[in-house]
This record gives C-alpha cells, sequence and structure tokens, in this order.
C-alpha cells in the first residue's frame, strides 16, 4: 500500500525530471548565442574552422539529436561535455555538489532546530512580549535582502577576523589530522550558514509559530485543557503532532528557497559550491555546465518534495488510509 | 489606530515610489557624470556652525580636498572655502538618459563644491542621485515584471481553472514543471543564453521579460483554484443558464472573485522580483553600468577592500530594506483581510 504510493510520486518525479531537462534543451535553443559565438569575430579563426569545431561538439545537429547524445552522455554518468573546462562535467560538478549539499542540509538542520523552538514559544506566549518580539525581528529579518546579510556578515567578520572568510578550508588543511580537518570546514561553514540560516528563518518561524495557533484553537485541545491535562503537555503531546502536517509541507518548499538563496550566498562568501560555478558557466556560455547545474537544483528539490511525501504519508495515518 | 497606520503606509509608499519618479529634480546631479578626482569621497558634511561658532540659518557645506598625495583617497574637508546649500538650483546640463527630467533640482551647492549626501562610487559619482536613478530601475523592474507575470498567470489560470479537461492538464503541468526549479535557478538557465553584453534599456527590458516569463506558474495556479471554486457558485451557474457568453461570465462573475487573490500575489511578487532584479545586477547578468540600479551600486562591494572601509556604498542594499518592510506588511494585512495562506506561493 505504501510502497505503491510512493512508487507513482517517485514515477511522477522522475517525468518532471525528464520534462525539466526538455524544457532546459528547448530554452536553450530558443536563445541566441552559444559558447563559439566570440571566435566569430577573432579574423584568425577561419569560418571552416569554426564549423569543424561545432561539428566536433555536436552544435550543428538538429535539437532532438542533441538531447538523444546527452541523455547518452548521462547514461554514461558524463552529464555532458564542459567547453571552457575540455573535459566531462561530471568531475567538476561532483565536488561543487558536495559542497553545496553541505553547506545547504548544515543550514536547513540549523534554522529548523532555531525556528521550531522560537515559533512554539511565540505561538504559546501569543500576544505576550516574547511573542511580540519575535515577530518584530522575523519581520525585520524578513525585510532585509539576502544580498544585504551576506554583505553585512562578511564585513563583520572582515572587521572582528573571528572567522575565515571565503572559501572552504584553510590553506594548511592538508596538513591538519581528521579532527582539525572537520573543525576547519566548521569555522568555514558558520558564515554562509549564518546567512542562509537568516534567510530562512524567518518564513519557518511565522509558520510554525501559525500552524500551532491554528491547532490550540481546536476543540480537542479545549477538551485537554478541560480535563486539566497541563499546559506543556498539551503543547508537546497534544498540539505539537498535531501541527506537524503543514510543517512536513513546508520541509520541502523551504528547499527551495534554501537552493535560491545558496545561490547567492555562496558568490558573495566564494564558496566552492554549485553557485560560482553556475555563474561562470553562464558568463562563459558553457552549455552543459549550465544545464547540469540546473539539473542538480532540479534533482535536489524534486528529492525535498519527494522525502517530505513520504515522511507525511508516514506520519499521517490519514493520508495513509486513502 | 487602523486609519493611522494605513495613513502612515500611504506616506511611505509615496515617499518610495514619488521620489525615484521624481529623480530629476530630486537629485543634485547626473547620475552618470563622474569626478575621477573625488572617488570613494564619504558623505559630506553639512555644516550650520562656522569656524567661529557663529550660526548660519542657510547650511553650507565645506570644499573637499584630497589629502597626501594623489590617489590616496583621504579627503580633509578645507572651511575657508564654504558655499552655502541652495534650494531650487538649475543646472546647465540635464541628464538626458532617461525620462521626466528638469533642469531644476532640489537643492545643490554653488560649482567647486559638491553635496554628496551619501557620498560617492569608485568613480566619483554621486550616490544619492544614483540611489535615487537606481530605485527607477529596481523598483520598476519589479513593477513591470510582476504585472507581466500575474497578467499571464490570470490568462492560464483562467483558461484552465475555466475550461478544465485536456486545457487544464496541460497549462497545469507547464506550471509543474517551472516550479519544479529553484526559482533563482530557473532565472539563471534562462538569463543563460541570453546576450550578455547589452545597453541598460535592452537589459532592463530583457531582466522583465526573463522575470516576469518565468513567474506565471504560482499566480496561475491560484488563480486556477479559486476560479475552480467559483465556477460552482449559484450565480455563475445560473448566468449560465440565462445564456451568459463564457467571455462576459468569465469577466462579470469570476475576476472579481480573483482580484484578492492577485492582490495578496502582487504584494508578494513585487519585493521577489525586485529582489532578483538586484541579484542579478548585482551578479553582472542584469543593467549595466554607467546606468545605476540598487544591484549594480552594491557590485563593487564584492572587494574586501571597499566592505570594510567604505560603508557608504552599502546605501542601495539599505533602501532595500523599507522598501521590503512595506510590501510584506501590505501582503500581510491583505492576507489577513481575504484570509489567504502564504504557504501556497
Amino acid at each position: 500500500m505504501i510502497s505503491a504510493a510512493v512508487a507513482s510520486r517517485i514515477a511522477q518525479s522522475l517525468f518532471l525530471i525528464f520534462g525539466v531537462s526538455v524544457l532546459a534543451f528547448v530554452l536553450i535553443d530558443l536563445a541566441p548565442g552559444e559558447y563559439f559565438e566570440e571566435m566569430k569575430l577573432n579574423p584568425q579563426i577561419s569560418p571552416n574552422t569554426l564549423a569543424a569545431l561545432r561539428a566536433e561538439y555536436g552544435l550543428d545537429r538538429p535539437l532532438a539529436v542533441r538531447y538523444g547524445l546527452w541523455a547518452c552522455s548521462v547514461a554514461r554518468g558524463d552529464f555532458g561535455f564542459s567547453f571552457a573546462f575540455n573535459c566531462p562535467v561530471w568531475p567538476l560538478l561532483r565536488t561543487r555538489a558536495w559542497n553545496t549539499l553541505i553547506l545547504t542540509v548544515t543550514a536547513m538542520l540549523c534554522s529548523w532546530m532555531l525556528a521550531i523552538p522560537t515559533g512554539i514559544l511565540a505561538a504559546a506566549r501569543v500576544g505576550r512580549w516574547e511573542d511580540r518580539l519575535s515577530a518584530v525581528c522575523t519581520t525585520a529579518l524578513l525585510a532585509t535582502p539576502d544580498v544585504l546579510i551576506g554583505l553585512a556578515l562578511l564585513a563583520f567578520a572582515l572587521h572582528t577576523c573571528w572567522f575565515p572568510t571565503g572559501g572552504m578550508r584553510a590553506l594548511a588543511s592538508g596538513d591538519m589530522g581528521w579532527f582539525g580537518k572537520a573543525e576547519d570546514i566548521v569555522r568555514h561553514l558558520f558564515l554562509p550558514v549564518a546567512a542562509l540560516t537568516a534567510g530562512l528563518l524567518p518564513m519557518l518561524i511565522r509558520h510554525v509559530r501559525s500552524a500551532i495557533l491554528d491547532v490550540l484553537d481546536s476543540p480537542f485541545i479545549v477538551a485537554a485543557r478541560g480535563h486539566g491535562i497541563s499546559g506543556s503537555r498539551i503543547l508537546f503531546r497534544h498540539a505539537l503532532p498535531a501541527a506537524a502536517n503543514p510543517l512536513i509541507s513546508l520541509l520541502g518548499f523551504s528547499i527551495g528557497t534554501l537552493l535560491s538563496g545558496s545561490l547567492l550566498i555562496e558568490v558573495i562568501m566564494s564558496w566552492p559550491g554549485v553557485g560560482p560555478m553556475l555563474l561562470q558557466a553562464v558568463l562563459e556560455r558553457d552549455l552543459y555546465v549550465v544545464i547540469a547545474a540546473i539539473m542538480f537544483s532540479t534533482l535536489l528539490l524534486i528529492a525535498g518534495n519527494l522525502m517530505a511525501d513520504v515522511l507525511l504519508f508516514i506520519v499521517d495515518p490519514r493520508i495513509r488510509k486513502d | 489606530m487602523i486609519w493611522n497606520t494605513r495613513l502612515l503606509f500611504s506616506a511611505v509608499a509615496l515617499f518610495l515610489f514619488l521620489v525615484p519618479v521624481g529623480a530629476g529634480f530630486f537629485a543634485p546631479y547626473d547620475p552618470t557624470s563622474q569626478n575621477r578626482d573625488l572617488p570613494l569621497v564619504p558623505p559630506t558634511t553639512i555644516h550650520f556652525y562656522d569656524a567661529r561658532g557663529r550660526l548660519h540659518f542657510r547650511p553650507f557645506v565645506c570644499l573637499l580636498a584630497e589629502t597626501g598625495r594623489l590617489g590616496s583617497q583621504e579627503y580633509a574637508e578645507d572651511c575657508s572655502k564654504t558655499s552655502p546649500l541652495r534650494f531650487f538650483v538649475r543646472s546647465e546640463r540635464v541628464y538626458d538618459g532617461k525620462v521626466l527630467n528638469t533642469s531644476w533640482h532640489l537643492f545643490g551647492s554653488d560649482t567647486p563644491a559638491h553635496v554628496f549626501l551619501l557620498g560617492t562610487d569608485g568613480y566619483g559619482r554621486d550616490q544619492f542621485s544614483r540611489l535615487l536613478y537606481g530605485g527607477r530601475t529596481s523598483l520598476g523592474a519589479g513593477l513591470l515584471a510582476t504585472g507581466l507575470s500575474l497578467g499571464l498567470g490570470l490568462i492560464f489560470g483562467c483558461l484552465a481553472g475555466y475550461f478544465g479537461s485536456w486545457v487544464d492538464d496541460v497549462i497545469m503541468r507547464g506550471a509543474e514543471l517551472f516550479m519544479a526549479l529553484p526559482w533563482i535557478y530557473l532565472l539563471f538557465a534562462v538569463r543563460a543564453f541570453l546576450p550578455l553584453s547589452l545597453d541598460a534599456r535592452q537589459a532592463f527590458l530583457l531582466l522583465i521579460g526573463v522575470i516576469g516569463l518565468t513567474g506565471w506558474a504560482r499566480p496561475s495556479r491560484l488563480i486556477r483554484g479559486v476560479i475552480l471554486s467559483a465556477k460552482q457558485r449559484n450565480y455563475v451557474i445560473a448566468a449560465r443558464w440565462f445564456g451568459a457568453s463564457s467571455l462576459s461570465i468569465v469577466r462579470r462573475h469570476i475576476l472579481p472573485e480573483v482580484s484578492s487573490v492577485a492582490l495578496t500575489q502582487a504584494a508578494l511578487l513585487v519585493p521577489q522580483y525586485i529582489l532578483a532584479e538586484v541579484t542579478f545586477s548585482f551578479l553582472g547578468l542584469g543593467v549595466g553600468e554607467p546606468e545605476p540600479s540598487w544591484g549594480n551600486m552594491l557590485a563593487s562591494l564584492q572587494t574586501y577592500e571597499v566592505l570594510t572601509t567604505h560603508w557608504w556604498m552599502l546605501a542601495s542594499g539599505l533602501a532595500l530594506v523599507p522598501t521590503f518592510l512595506l510590501f510584506y506588511l501590505c501582503s500581510d494585512s491583505l492576507q489577513r483581510r481575504f484570509q489567504v495562506s502564504d504557504l501556497s506561493r
């Protein structure tokens, strides 16, 4: 039963991924300009050489053939060919995708671990000073754009010299032991994670608060209160599980927000993730690197939504019954 | 209380949008004219008391000169040469880059001295003037792109919701495709293979097009949902039995229900799209130099040296905060009023 529903969701996701890849190819085919555009202006490169180059990379073929060739190279594990680096895309993408994953997963954990207690506190003390304070803080954070948060944190780090700015490892990290390496990465992670968390946190806190407030209004909570069950027990045993549903859907949704935010933060903090690679590829018109980065982000977002759906299925018996 | 809040809202909104629209009058200088001998000047101090401690009712500014060697970027005020701050001054040259310009300016000073309210950037251009003209670009891009994507969302949402069956299927599958990508990545995907070096006007229009066209999916899904429920209303069914045409049913009976969702969405989308323009110009993919935009004004902060010592370069980033605050508070109160949840965005 559970496996059938999950299998259908997975099939749907695969179809979506296929659709996005087709969409990416069509969009790029519609747009003017390609990697060899600038070579046309160079008088030392003859049109014949250019045509030969294009033929070598298969750019003169029709769209469907190019898509087929790309799909074959994905099946081989190459994910296309980078014009700028003159090598398959996968080795370029692998380390950067891993770095982005480290960053986003850490930021995700941090922001949820901060958002849940704060949201619960705000909901439990609705209207009191704790709630007001959190409302003011979340509104202020919500109104501060990611760019500004990133730049401000960077300026802070540069002034105090408490945190390393930019990069992921210290130069000497090769000489460190296992523990030293981990500590080094954590120190480098701090700033980008703080920036991403600050971007995601206000949205999460507001949703946690409103989800719990919705539940606290419902009749069964009033009944529990009437039975004389203590406030904290009501909050944690009765309200929190009942509020889990919208929060789990929010989990999937927040991955998209986080990925969008991390692109900019990675560029500002020079974190060696997918973001700077995508930016460089766009500037160099490195077609397959752009497509690979986009497919990576799609995959993450779809995986996140899938995870949320499965979790919802496990947590909520009502959905399992249907 | 409510009335006062509304008044405050409107006043702030009016200020935020009127000042960039009237940038030709409010900005003292041409946003693209350079003072190569005055790069990265800190904000000009406006004096009320002179060296002898006498109060001047007309404030004045002092002449600024670089101390030490050329290019040291250390400046000192030379208060033996002062220039009074003048209001409603007339400049010789009108900045001809944009519409709505006058040769009259709200304030200015006599020529050797300058009034740089927010300092200057690396080319000695007045940050305050750039902030105002940049507001035209950024706020304008946000508003126009929102109009575009809401318009598309309305059209597709109406088609999908009203006609149902295969039209609905095709449009909603398309929307799912567009929503399967994190939106900044989607923007990058579309921007990736459009020409990189464009003049400012083309880049501005291109950016609006890209942001607006890729953003249709969410509004159209929401609008479709509203229309699906509106279609079941008794008065709509009655209108159909009276022989009203599809177009008139949609226009007279269904679209008014959509307006609450559309307004709430607009209040959410405008800051998101302003941010998109800022992000793209910040990364060098949007509106380029020399035309100002709130994004490309921040771009120089990518060098650590500028970031640590020249705080006034953050001005355009700080200007985003009240703008966003306004839109978020606005969308909050719209949501409360129309009882729409914002998780669906």
